[in-house]
């Protein structure tokens, strides 16, 4: 049986953080990139849980996972609608191609 | 925390419960008055003028309330807040007005109702931002701004453009709020706290490792810098001025910009800063050296803006980077790590509030009559439109920085904290910057003057409410070019942060 410790939940974190931003980097569909907005708040929040678990900082560190958990439900929400009106201005949610504002 | 501790510090964020009382308010008003929206804008500024009286009775308080630990608390109320709180406050009038004028708003004019709620929630996001001592409550106010400005940015649905700025916005945004997460996480992890004071004395206590409090560190000021538009974070910046409704324009360049300055002046000095010494220098923690990243990011911030605005033939994207450009001269008052900077940074913001909102004013009022925001279609425009055109010749000069107006003051004084500190090379740099924005500003101004065009330009007959927005806005340029000993000695008297 294999202890698990901080160690093993920083290295889960650092892996969905990476993998957040992959995604937002490299995704085209609108959609895709704002799951990975979602890997990202997902991986700060296991590093705040696991922190306050293993720190012995107290409750804390779970209460920010839940205030979190919150906004990113809110932010979704918002940035889904947002991307829900694009869909129906161009129908097209590749962001790519949504490109009338540049330089 | 007792009760009675909790509601006696509620008394302390009145100007708060007053801006969320107005919000409701707005909403119910919404409701029960149908189709007639009439009244929202003047709710508006009735709340906005209570909040005004609110936040002008708490001045010279220095408490700190909602005490987490006996050390600890979320917010703290300082006069370094209030001044941020006030230049909010003055923003959020003239843009309430600047709404009431916009063609593109009063499309929308069926959504009211949620353009003033979210307004609102704008304001509360920032009012919480410029207090706040707490990272929770950094990001949750930070969010609160945010989502209401992802919002707005796109408030008028049926237009491509609108709808494009608030994906790029909110796309952004997100990415960058989830990194300053991150970073949060990471000092809670080394520290346990997210406190600033508590985080400041641990820091100076113990022998944290740099790497990871490095990385941290710069992780959370990509939140602050998204906020800014701090380069490289600037990248939604060009994009969504462009696209977004014009007030909303306005409003992220001067409100959203001065909060997130608040937060930032107000997360370096409590974290990193070891004391104070007779002259006003801010000694830190030598661990990191954050000066030098500060130094960096407004070399590229300045020299970034002032260059891409060179080329641009939208006026609004223009006044984009332009605004960007003077992130960049304001981060080095902040670079200065003295009391001196942090006061030229102040004058400097309420300055630039009233130039800003200017340009952006005539823009609208422009675009309003002619339809378009291109330089190119102000050719000839000058002899047309006498008023607008000597106002936007006023803004413009006074942004580049010259005598007598008021731009000039608050240059001479960021100057002049730059060469106390020493720091000639990054005073030279930023003059530099000053002369190669002299081109695009004064390109806007020959366009409008000295070029002659066959075509018959059309004459715009201005309300006399908004004859009286753009006197209020010009006079203070003029007026504080000449007179400016009032507001050096206001933003002097508003230097003082809780526990400095």
């Amino acid at each position: 049986m294999i202890h698990v410790g901080l160690t093993h939940f920083l290295v889960i974190s650092i892996v969905l953080f990476a993998l957040g931003l992959y995604a937002v980097i490299t995704r085209k569909n609108a959609v895709m990139v704002l799951m990975g907005i979602e890997l990202i708040l997902n991986s700060a929040n296991i590093n705040f849980i696991a922190f306050s678990k293993f720190g012995n900082f107290g409750l804390q560190g779970q209460l920010i996972a839940l205030f979190v958990i919150i906004l990113a439900a809110a932010e979704a929400a918002v940035a889904l609608a947002i991307v829900l009106n694009i869909y129906k201005t161009v129908a097209n949610i590749n962001v790519d191609e949504i490109d009338s504002l540049k330089d | 925390m007792n009760t009675e501790q909790l509601l006696s510090d509620i008394g302390f964020i009145k100007p708060e419960i007053a801006i969320a009382i107005t919000l409701v308010v707005i909403v119910v008003v919404d409701l029960i008055m149908g189709k007639n929206k009439k009244a929202l804008p003047y709710i508006s500024i009735a709340g906005l003028v209570i909040t005004g009286l609110l936040v002008i009775q708490q001045f010279g308080t220095s408490v700190s309330v909602f005490k987490t630990s006996p050390s600890t608390s979320l917010l703290v109320i300082d006069n370094f807040g209030l001044y941020f709180k006030i230049i909010i406050l003055l923003a959020s009038l003239f843009i309430i007005f600047f709404s009431m004028a916009s063609n593109e708003i009063k499309s929308t004019y069926a959504r009211h109702g949620e353009y003033y709620t979210l307004i609102f929630g704008m304001i509360l996001g920032m009012f919480l931002l410029s207090s706040a001592v707490d990272f929770i409550l950094i990001y949750l106010s930070i969010e609160l701004l945010s989502l209401s400005s992802y919002v707005l940015a796109g408030f008028v649905k049926n237009s491509l453009r609108n709808s494009e700025a608030s994906l790029k916005y909110v796309i952004y945004g997100g990415v960058s709020s989830g990194v300053m997460l991150f970073g949060i996480s990471l000092i809670y992890g080394l520290t346990g706290s997210t406190n600033l004071y508590e985080i400041n004395s641990l820091i100076q206590l113990q022998n944290f490792p740099v790497v990871t409090l490095l990385i941290a560190g710069l992780f959370v000021i990509v939140g602050f810098g998204f906020k800014i538009s701090a380069v490289p974070f600037h990248f939604w910046t060009p994009d969504v001025y462009e696209g977004a409704p014009l007030p909303i324009t306005a409003y992220l360049s001067v409100a959203s910009k001065a909060a997130g300055f608040a937060v930032l002046i107000r997360f370096i000095k409590i974290t990193f800063v070891d004391s104070i010494d007779e002259h006003g220098f801010w000694q830190l923690i030598s661990v990191v050296d954050w000066r030098s990243i500060i130094i960096l990011l407004s070399i590229l911030t300045m020299t970034l803006g002032n260059f891409s605005a060179l080329w641009q033939d939208n006026l609004k994207r223009m006044l984009a980077y332009s605004s960007i450009a003077h992130a960049g001269y304001m981060l080095l008052g902040l670079a200065v790590l003295s009391n001196e900077g942090i006061t030229a940074i102040m004058l400097y913001f309420l300055i630039y509030l009233f130039m800003n909102l200017g340009a952006f004013f005539v823009v609208m009022l422009i675009a309003n009559k002619i339809g378009s925001e291109d330089i190119d279609d102000y050719k000839g425009l000058g002899r047309s439109i006498p008023y607008l055109g000597v106002s936007l010749g006023i803004f413009l000069v006074s942004l580049i920085g010259l005598p007598p107006t008021a731009g000039f003051i608050a240059k001479i004084y960021l100057f002049i904290a730059l060469v106390d500190a020493k720091m000639i090379t990054l005073a030279v740099i930023a003059l530099l910057n000053t002369v190669v924005s002299l081109y695009y500003y004064v390109r806007v101004l020959r366009n409008l003057y000295l070029v002659q065009t066959e075509e018959k330009r059309p004459a715009i007959k201005m309300s006399l409410l908004n004859s009286i927005i753009l006197f209020l806005l010009v006079a203070p340029l003029i007026i504080f070019g000449i007179y400016f000993t009032p507001i050096v000695n206001f933003a002097k008297s508003s230097l003082s942060i809780f526990g400095f």
